[in-house]
């Protein structure tokens, strides 16, 4: 179905929002379903344009929940497929995100953060779902969200948790905000035949009666069959066993959420990614992302003119979190300084992971601009001094 | 019947009462095959280990699961290439007896989840079978939408008037003066008319039957399956545990009796004229067979002009 002339190779000067569209795109996504929210609305835009001319749908549902539960309709269906919104829609999603989960549905959300709580700041920036995207869904299950900081990667990210969500098979979540979604930089397509692309495991064995949609492999996670192979599989949100039964006891619920678990911890070494700049005998590290990872790069490099040695842990992967490079960070250095739009939300894995072995400190805003570099500096400074 | 109850011993008993009425062919034929071989004509059609099925004693939805069987079969469409589509609820746990891909969503959504799932694949056959509560109150907006878009579909509502699966509360079509557990004095809200909602949404095929009229709702199913586009079939059924045993309706039978007595077949009426109160006469019938382009259609010439071409 996808062609490689349907990936626009080259050199772009796109904003994020159409750089993470296109990134869908090369991913192989075909289907979008969203509902417009600022300050998202440009990735849908680009998708209605873009996805009739490359045989691929797009359908402005009525609503969030609805948008939600299409692309994981279209999952089923054998298309890649994928949402965009923002804080509100986000906060509509959950409970779908959540079948996503349970029924191990493929998808990608891009959720282009803004000021809430409520309405909020449509057209500002923000980060404050960060443990949204953690904790949102009810019940315990584990997840995976990339953290854009430029149009770049919000092509780059956007791609791979394409590629994320048919290898672990869950909804896959990319939280960008308003700035890095409204900024405009050069973005670089690589031409199609050099992007990796991964298609979620099929089935090795024809329909037969015998067949368990929802038994692992090794890697605890299924091979996926798509709806009118003949495999007659059944699907549901209530907890089940392997072939896809309900089964409403306490046994069933530790086997099935345990690797529902278990799938993204037991891979996360292959999940999870940052990006150090100059960590290696640093005092403090800055550890940021998204927008706030650029707005630090002012406040280390001032820190470091005046004789700090600062580096930064820019965090790719949000979830799950890099514990083992935090806590390795935390024997070594005097303390984390942890800037983020929000009043503090993903300062508190950090310093668990710090576990008392030295200082954490938040640097919070509640959104709306990014922080003064100055804020951050003198943060470093403190936890330096 | 509580999420989660046990599974029992309680079925093969829904059926019966149609079984017995109805001597249609099918049925004939149903129970030679089951004489011969001792299996159940629907048996390759049920999934193995899940019956029986956790409906309660004199419930109606037997009969529509046996009914929509028959139809699809009737309708003549590729059973591969079928999907079954439910929410949340008693009807809702259709979808996780039928032997062919299914699908037991979140409350309320399983129009959404039809719909990604019709348009990434427009060679399904997308059968949406749930209740009242789960289609009309929480997934409301969500009928009116895919009916407005004629996506080709089959809409199979389960009307009890009430939240069996929650222990009977109000509903948005239970009958003015209704006792439920959440109206102890007597529901005082307008109900919904299900097929005028649907027909005035869009809907191209829009009928009711009770699970009385077995033969008519296998007919229905087959030619609602067939209909390109937004069907919609209301079925009237009983609960005799939840809603017709505080409003006095008596048991799965006497409810089986009073449809019998109080149904008017009226195929071509204006849905409006079709309202329900509390045991008065309920009108059945098809009361809407039309085309429309689908929403398949529509978007494949959309794109033919996105690429440049005619149309």
């Amino acid at each position: 179905m996808s062609r490689a002339s349907d990936v626009l190779s080259g050199e772009h000067f796109i904003n994020g929002n159409t750089a993470s569209a296109e990134g869908a795109i090369a991913a192989g996504c075909r289907f979008f379903a969203g509902y417009p929210i600022t300050p998202s609305t440009e990735v849908a835009e680009r998708m209605s344009r873009r996805l009739p001319q490359i045989g691929g749908t797009f359908i402005q549902m009525e609503d969030e929940l609805a948008s939600m539960c299409a692309i994981l309709g279209a999952s089923w269906g054998g298309v890649k497929s994928m949402t965009a919104t923002s804080g509100p829609g986000f906060s509509l999603m959950m409970e779908n995100f959540g079948l996503g989960v349970m029924t191990e549905t493929p998808s990608v959300i891009v959720n282009v953060m803004r000021g809430g709580p409520s309405t909020g700041l449509p057209t500002l920036a923000a980060q404050a779902d960060v443990m949204q995207a953690r904790w949102g869904t009810h019940g315990s299950c584990d997840v995976i969200a990339l953290a854009p900081s430029s149009p770049q990667e919000m092509f780059d990210f956007t791609l791979r948790a394409f590629n994320l969500s048919e290898r672990y098979r869950l909804p896959v979540m990319v939280l960008s905000d308003e700035i890095v979604g409204h900024m405009t930089e050069k973005v670089v397509i690589p031409p199609a035949e050099g992007i990796e692309l991964f298609d979620r495991r099929k089935p090795s064995e024809p329909p037969s009666e015998g067949y368990l949609p929802f038994e692992p492999g090794p890697d605890l996670v299924p091979p996926m069959a798509n709806a009118g192979e003949g495999y007659h599989m059944h699907v549901t949100g209530l907890t089940h066993d392997e072939r896809g039964y309900p089964i409403i006891t306490a046994a069933a619920q530790t086997k099935l959420v345990r690797r529902l678990c278990e799938k993204i911890r037991q891979n996360s070494r292959d999940i999870i990614a940052c990006t150090e700049m100059e960590t290696d005998g640093a005092e403090v590290v800055v550890v940021s992302y998204g927008i706030s990872a650029r707005t630090s790069w002012k406040a280390i490099r001032a820190a470091q003119r005046g004789g700090v040695k600062v580096g930064q842990l820019k965090l790719d992967t949000l979830w799950p979190f890099p514990e083992e490079r935090v806590r390795a960070l935390a024997g070594k250095v005097r303390g984390f300084v942890v800037p983020e739009l929000n009043m503090g939300q993903m300062v508190y894995e950090v310093e668990r992971c710090a576990a008392g072995q030295c200082r954490t400190r938040l640097v919070p805003h509640p959104g709306g601009e990014t922080h003064d570099p100055a804020d951050i500096l003198a943060a470093i400074r403190e936890v330096a001094a | 019947m509580t999420e989660g109850h046990d599974e029992h011993d309680l079925q093969h008993h829904n059926g019966s009462s149609s079984v017995h009425r109805d001597r249609s062919g099918t049925v004939a034929l149903h129970e030679r095959h089951h004489r011969e071989t001792g299996e159940h004509p629907l048996d390759h059609l049920l999934r193995p280990g899940r019956i029986p099925h956790i409906w309660c004693t004199g419930c109606g939805l037997g009969v529509v699961l046996t009914a929509y069987l028959n139809g699809i079969q009737k309708a003549g469409v590729d059973l591969d290439k079928v999907a079954i589509v439910s929410g949340i609820g008693c009807t809702g746990r259709i979808a996780g007896y039928i032997n062919l891909d299914s699908f037991h969503t979140t409350h309320g959504r399983a129009l959404p989840f039809a719909t990604g799932l019709k348009l990434a694949n427009p060679e399904l056959k997308v059968s949406v079978i749930s209740g009242d509560g789960d289609l009309f109150a929480i997934g409301g907006n969500h009928l009116i939408h895919a009916a407005r878009r004629n996506v080709d579909m089959l809409v199979l509502c389960v009307n009890n008037f009430n939240y069996g699966m929650t222990g009977g509360q109000v509903a948005p079509t239970t009958p003015v003066t209704a006792r439920t557990q959440t109206s102890p004095y007597g529901c005082w809200e307008h109900p919904f008319n299900l097929p005028y909602v649907a027909a005035a949404s869009g809907a191209v095929y829009v009928a009711r039957w009770t699970v009385l009229h077995a033969r008519r709702l296998v007919e229905s199913v087959a030619e609602a399956v067939r209909h390109p586009g937004f069907s919609f079939i209301e079925v009237i059924s009983q609960c005799p545990t939840n809603f017709d045993r505080p409003n006095k309706g008596g048991e799965g039978i006497d409810l089986m009796h009073f449809y019998e007595k109080k149904t008017v077949v009226k195929n071509g009426i204006d849905p409006k004229e079709a309202d329900i109160g509390l045991y008065t006469p309920i009108v059945c019938g098809k009361f809407v067979d039309q085309s429309k382009p689908t929403y398949d259609s529509c978007y494949t010439n959309m794109c033919t002009m996105a690429r440049g071409g005619k149309k």
